[in-house]
């Protein structure tokens, strides 16, 4: 809003025209969601067993693959700013091409690797799908792009020199990491995992592909809602508006780096 | 290119795209000036439906058909909002009941039925004769949720069986149990007769006895408020002639 003022002098009214419409057009569908929620029932809808499990099990698995993404993410993200090799632009483009594919694609590609007969499946002999654990890895799958490409924005940003003072003063390099890059690049992190947090928690196409749809097991919040819709549109309208309050949540979190640029 | 060119060829490209998308739209729109009519049908019907539109446009000259697939409920849904849909048909009796009741179509009549069947492997490699068979231990099952009719009366002829079933997922759609069999993720499931059908050389179906079974009846209703109804009536007269029951017969719905 500060910024739109202070730019206003430069900014043409046809594109002020346009930006109050667009941002109709995101305001609409909230204010909908918001007018036709049954606020009186609001609180016996959630109490619904089956609707506390699914809450629960998104919030246990995004957290799953929240820590799973920086524990493999950050490392990849380190490779992708700070070393040289051949391949590395195809390598940055093959770990974010989750975030560009269709989920469901994701997540029929995670049952031909994962699944009973897949690559992976048939040598390992493990059994993902219909488990906890194949909701966790499918929301890694769609989620860790975005904490990988904040990470690497953020390691490429990081001053080096800071390193390499410590460097020259005796620091060994596990030392530098921890003490000299892990809090230069912190606030990207943070906003690469809460960002990546959120994806993990909405999913949807990837998780019910590959990690199919039973209650506390893998039903997700979001499966939820798409089942709901069918019988009971009033409760489904209840999870939306708590996924929406969580989304919320998240924007206020970050509103340091996005609601006041510059 | 500066960068406000490729912004704005970027942009002009995207326009185009969005005409040409309308364009397609109306372009629909009867080449012989005949109205086409819209059918809304139950997603089921997909295959057969494809098929009697384009043998009904052979036979009546110059009519056009276009059809809306979709779930039954969402269907009706629509129809009573005002979509503009000329014919109505649907996968059970009570979501058609619902349109009846709110006097959004008129006279629906039974057209076919489809049976369930349980979807195994090819060559049924776990033997897999009865839904008694279904509750062995080891044996992976997927059902479709209770939330959708797939799954209600999968329960039902569960139920008849006096078969208690542990399944590793509640799938969201019928479509979604028979991908898991055709994939070979689980080793069995309950789906419709037409799905058996259409999943072709993949899979292959068993037969439920006719005292364990549940039979889903499609009733077909022409639209009060269609601008077309010549044509529509038409159209149902055809998927009930001999000619429609043959096209559905090969579908795998029954009579």
């Amino acid at each position: 809003m500060i910024a739109a003022r202070r730019e206003r002098a430069g900014v043409p009214l046809a594109a002020l025209a346009v930006a109050l419409a667009t941002s109709l057009f995101f305001l609409l569908p909230l204010a909908g969601l918001v007018w036709r929620a049954p606020w009186s029932s609001l609180a016996g809808e959630l109490g619904n067993r089956e609707v506390r499990q699914a809450l629960q099990l998104s919030l246990v698995c995004s957290l799953w693959a929240t820590v799973l993404s920086l524990v493999f993410g950050v490392p990849l993200a380190w490779v992708l700013a700070r070393a040289e090799f051949r391949g590395r632009k195809l390598l940055r483009a093959l770990t974010t091409l989750p975030m560009v594919l269709p989920p469901v694609v994701g997540g029929v590609a995670l049952l031909l690797a994962f699944g009973r007969n897949g690559l992976a499946g048939q040598w390992l002999g493990v059994q993902l799908p219909f488990t906890t654990a194949g909701v966790v890895l499918a929301e890694t799958f769609v989620a860790m792009p975005f904490l990988v490409i904040a990470a690497e924005a953020g390691f490429r940003s990081a001053d080096q020199r800071y390193e390499e003072a410590a460097r020259t003063l005796g620091a060994r390099p596990w030392t530098v990491f921890r003490r000299v890059t892990l809090p230069l690049v912190a606030p990207s992190l943070a906003a690469g995992a809460v960002l990546c947090w959120a994806r993990a928690l909405g999913e949807f196409g990837a998780t019910i592909t590959f990690a199919g749809n039973f209650p506390g097991r893998t039903q997700t919040t979001p499966l939820k809602v798409y089942l709901l819709l069918e019988t009971r549109p009033e409760a489904a309208i209840v999870l939306s508006l708590v996924l929406l309050a969580i989304s919320v949540a998240v924007l206020v979190g970050l509103r340091q780096r996005w609601l006041a640029p510059g | 290119m500066s960068r406000a060119g490729r912004l704005g060829a970027a942009l002009a490209l995207v326009l185009v795209a969005l005409v040409a998308l309308v364009a397609c739209g109306g372009g629909s729109s009867a080449p012989g000036g005949a109205r086409p009519i819209t059918v809304f049908a139950a997603s089921s019907l997909t295959e057969a439906f494809d098929e009697i539109g384009k043998r009904f446009e052979e036979t009546a000259g110059g009519a056009r058909v276009t059809f809306n697939y979709g779930a039954s409920s969402t269907l009706v849904v629509q129809v009573g909002a005002g979509a503009p849909a000329d014919v109505l048909a649907t996968a059970d009796e009570a979501t058609m009941g619902q349109a009846v009741a709110v006097g959004t179509v008129e006279a629906p009549a039974v057209f076919a039925r489809n049976r369930l069947a349980i979807l195994v492997a090819r060559g049924n490699p776990k033997g897999i004769r009865t839904l008694a068979d279904l509750a062995r231990p080891g044996l992976v099952v997927v059902l479709c949720a209770a939330e959708v009719p797939c799954g209600r009366s999968g329960q039902q002829a569960l139920d008849k069986a006096g078969v208690e079933v542990t399944p590793r997922s509640l799938e969201a759609n019928v479509k979604a149990v028979q991908s898991r069999v055709t994939l070979g993720e689980a080793d069995a499931g309950i789906v419709y007769a037409t799905d058996v059908q259409a999943a072709g050389d993949t899979a292959e179906g068993v037969s439920i006895p006719e005292n364990h079974n549940v039979v889903a009846a499609y009733p077909i209703a022409t639209v009060k408020s269609s601008r077309n109804k010549a044509v529509a009536a038409a159209f149902v007269e055809y998927v009930r002639s001999d000619a429609g029951r043959a096209i559905l017969a090969m579908a795998g719905f029954s009579p």
